[in-house]
């Protein structure tokens, strides 16, 4: 069953077998010849965004609100290095994505030629892996070994640079699936049987253990078996931000966030545990703090499927490689047949006692302007956790990871490790196309709305009703809040001037084609969040005013160790007398 | 810090050594030396790394490697196992009137003199690195006038090869 056709058409071909629903792109020159066969393909919507770097992160947000890989596409050249952000952004946060690219003709690969870019050698240090086709009959196998890459071992990004005389070549359709040809990539997925029961043992003699989860739990869809072994063990869980709402919020043994801007509880149990459970994480330096110091009488279970985060940054006593939800299922199994009950009661004592004296808390302003975290707090109760939630990176994503409640695995969609401002609203927009059922709220500040809001337009014309809260501080809020803190008060290049409404984001919302709202007062925000909701046609733009000496607490400053929290300006925990 | 012989075996594709150098500058690893070159199937090729580092950071380099889709396979060499080569061409000069010397160290090195001008000779040399070194520093003296250095190919002693298993991974995706 072989058919003759265009390198192009095979493309499509390609992508329609391995499943691909959406597309987010932009055409070109080089990457022309793959567009005409889009045209016609009744499989594969193409959503035409407004900057590349959209596309990038709205597939990063379909891929992460569906657990499927993303797909995005672009020309040669500048088109391709637009997508350089998303790409790198993807790699820190392991989302499975596929970007394909037009390249010049094969005999103009190396001369400079008009919007050539060596997009494989640029992006070669930020994906999974990436590939150059230059033979036709190469596309179709390449596509789903690049699939295959993205979605399996840890996901990540793949590029597929394609020449555009490959696309525009003859060849023949391979019956498919065609046998992959990558005798060097075998995932490890099955953990060790001998390192599971050594945990087990660990587990039942600790005094003081902690679940530290992170986002490879979720993306191994491990949240039942994570549910069933914290409540099987009664150990206390903490959750990462790429993990928030991976273990329910309202669950009683939920500790909160770790890191840099985490809970006093979730940090005080890792520095005074004497085991840490990670589970997918990485021991990331925004979690660990001062590495010298981080958790000192711990002992460390190590779980990835990626052997090379084990005994990366903190070693590992016991290194588990595998699949969190297969490492969890035999740690129940395990945990089940040793039989013992570790004894957490005194453990619990200490962690009440830090959640009851340093709860989550902010300051209102005696003014009547609004708090940042009112807003959050209000989303949350109204919108409640059935939403997907996306952020940008700055102080309004730490609050929306610290206020809003999470429930459920994945609907907290943000950019953890590469921190990338403008990812809220297109990672939103891919959201809600890839989950068309669900609510899906972009928290976004004031300097990353302005970033990419370019894609309302995409939004509107594409029907797709998102709803963004702008947290306008009228500042690159993160960086004043460290100019405050570390730089004498001295606001160099943070002002963004944007609560003199320039621009309007409401008069912004409406020339999109959006409806746009504000709210400079507590007492409006929960009216201004039900017109939002009964509003499903077009996306809504809210312009939430906010006073912008509002600050993030707890905060572990950068480079200190997590003992130096402070759960407000100047107010150190009190750890407990016998340390 | 210490020295690690690296044998990476790695599909014979355009961009794989560009990917493994990419990854040591990338991770802040450093290469003593590289040397890359066929084997005895056509569809892998063989690279000798040099890496000067200590235990842990040896095993993230590994780790990483491992990463790369097209790696195949690790195997660190220890010395005392395996045979380690370099290869060493020098430009010394020499005339009629110590020519005879040079060519005498020549012979007590065991190298061998490739090509004679009036006023210089070309010798290579093949050994260890200490060898190697030994070497140079006898030839100084005369005045090297240029000298050319290959990384270190590696291969363990004994009837094992390292190629076997990755052959059949090749064998069955082909």
């Amino acid at each position: 069953m072989t058919e003759q056709m265009t390198g192009a058409q095979a493309l499509v071909r390609a992508l329609e077998h391995v499943g691909v629903d959406t597309v987010f792109g932009i055409p070109g020159g080089a990457i022309l010849p793959a567009y005409d066969p889009l045209y016609d393909s009744t499989k594969v919507r193409h959503v035409l965004v407004r900057h590349e770097q959209g596309a990038g992160h709205a597939a990063q947000g379909y891929a992460q609100a569906t657990g499927r890989v993303g797909v995005c596409m672009a020309t040669s050249g500048p088109g391709a290095t637009n997508l350089v952000t998303p790409i790198a952004d993807a790699y820190m946060d392991s989302v499975p994505l596929v970007a394909i690219t037009g390249q010049v003709a094969s005999g103009a690969i190396g001369t400079d030629a008009f919007q050539e870019a060596d997009i494989s050698g640029i992006t070669m240090p930020i994906t999974k892996h990436n590939f150059l086709i230059t033979n036709p009959d190469d596309i179709a196998r390449t596509i789903l070994e690049a699939f295959h890459i993205a979605s399996t071992g840890r996901p990540g990004p793949v590029l597929v640079d394609i020449s555009k005389d490959a696309l525009q070549a003859t060849t023949t359709f391979p019956s498919w699936p065609p046998a992959m040809q990558l005798p060097g990539y075998r995932p490890v997925t099955r953990p060790h049987s001998k390192q599971i029961r050594e945990a087990a043992k660990l587990i039942a003699e600790s005094r003081r253990p902690v679940l530290y989860v992170g986002g490879g739990v979720h993306k191994a869809g491990a949240s039942p078996e994570l549910l069933e072994f914290a409540e099987l063990t009664g150990i206390p869980v903490i959750t990462t931000l790429m993990a928030r709402g991976t273990f329910p919020d309202s669950h009683a043994q939920h500790l909160g966030m770790p890191g840099m801007h985490g809970s006093v509880a979730a940090v005080g149990a890792l520095q005074k545990s004497d085991l840490i459970i990670g589970l997918g994480v990485r021991f990331d330096d925004r979690v660990t703090g001062d590495l010298s110091s981080f958790a000192p009488y711990a002992k460390v279970v190590h779980a990835d499927i990626d052997p090379a985060e084990i005994s990366k940054n903190r070693h590992a006593d016991v290194p588990i490689v595998g699949d969190c939800k297969e490492v969890i299922a035999e740690l129940i199994a395990a945990v089940r047949s040793d039989g013992r009950k570790g004894d957490y009661a005194d453990w619990w004592t200490q962690l009440d006692s830090y959640r009851e004296t340093y709860p989550l808390g902010y300051d209102r302003f005696e003014d009547g302007s609004l708090a940042p975290q009112y807003v959050m707090e209000r989303l949350s109760a109204l919108v409640g956790p059935d939403a997907i939630y996306t952020a940008g990176v700055g102080q309004h994503q730490m609050w929306a990871a610290q206020f809003i409640g999470y429930e459920k695995p994945g609907t907290f969609i943000n950019s953890g490790g590469a921190g990338t401002m403008g990812f809220a609203v297109p990672a939103a927009m891919g959201a809600k196309m890839g989950r068309p059922d669900a609510t899906v709220w972009a928290v976004d500040g004031d300097g990353c709305f302005q970033m990419t809001n370019q894609e309302l337009a995409t939004c509107v014309i594409e029907g797709v009703p998102i709803k963004i809260a702008v947290i306008n501080n009228g500042n690159l809020g993160m960086v004043r809040q460290w100019q405050t803190l570390f730089y004498n008060e001295r606001y160099s290049n943070t002002d963004l001037q944007t609560v003199r409404r320039i621009p309007d984001f409401v008069k912004l919302a409406e020339a999109y084609g959006c409806v746009g709202l504000r709210c400079e007062r507590p007492e409006d925000v929960d009216a201004a969040i039900q017109k939002a909701m009964e509003i499903n046609d077009v996306p809504v733009v809210i312009d939430f005013v906010v006073h912008q000496d509002a600050m993030v607490w707890p905060m572990v400053a950068a480079g200190t160790s997590n003992d130096d929290i402070k759960f407000a300006r100047d107010m150190a925990p009190v750890w407990d007398s016998e340390d | 810090m210490s020295r690690h012989t690296l044998s990476v075996l790695v599909e014979n594709k355009p961009g794989v050594l560009a990917r493994v150098a990419a990854l040591f500058s990338r991770r802040g690893f450093n290469i003593d030396s590289l040397a890359v070159g066929p084997t005895e199937h056509e569809d892998i090729s063989r690279m000798t790394i040099v890496v000067n580092v200590e235990e842990l950071p040896l095993e993230q380099v590994t780790k990483q490697l491992n990463k790369l889709v097209n790696v195949l396979k690790i195997v660190e060499l220890d010395p005392a196992q395996s045979v380690q080569r370099e290869l060493t061409l020098i430009k010394v000069r020499a005339d009629a009137d110590n020519r005879s010397s040079v060519l005498e160290l020549v012979n007590l090195f065991r190298a061998r003199c490739v090509d004679v001008a009036s006023d210089a000779v070309t010798i290579e040399v093949t050994g260890t690195p200490d060898k190697l070194e030994a070497f140079i520093k006898v030839l100084e003296p005369f005045g090297i006038k240029e000298l050319v250095q290959s990384g270190m190919v590696a291969i363990g002693r004994g009837a094992r090869s390292i190629t076997d298993r990755s052959l059949r991974a090749l064998d069955r995706t082909a």
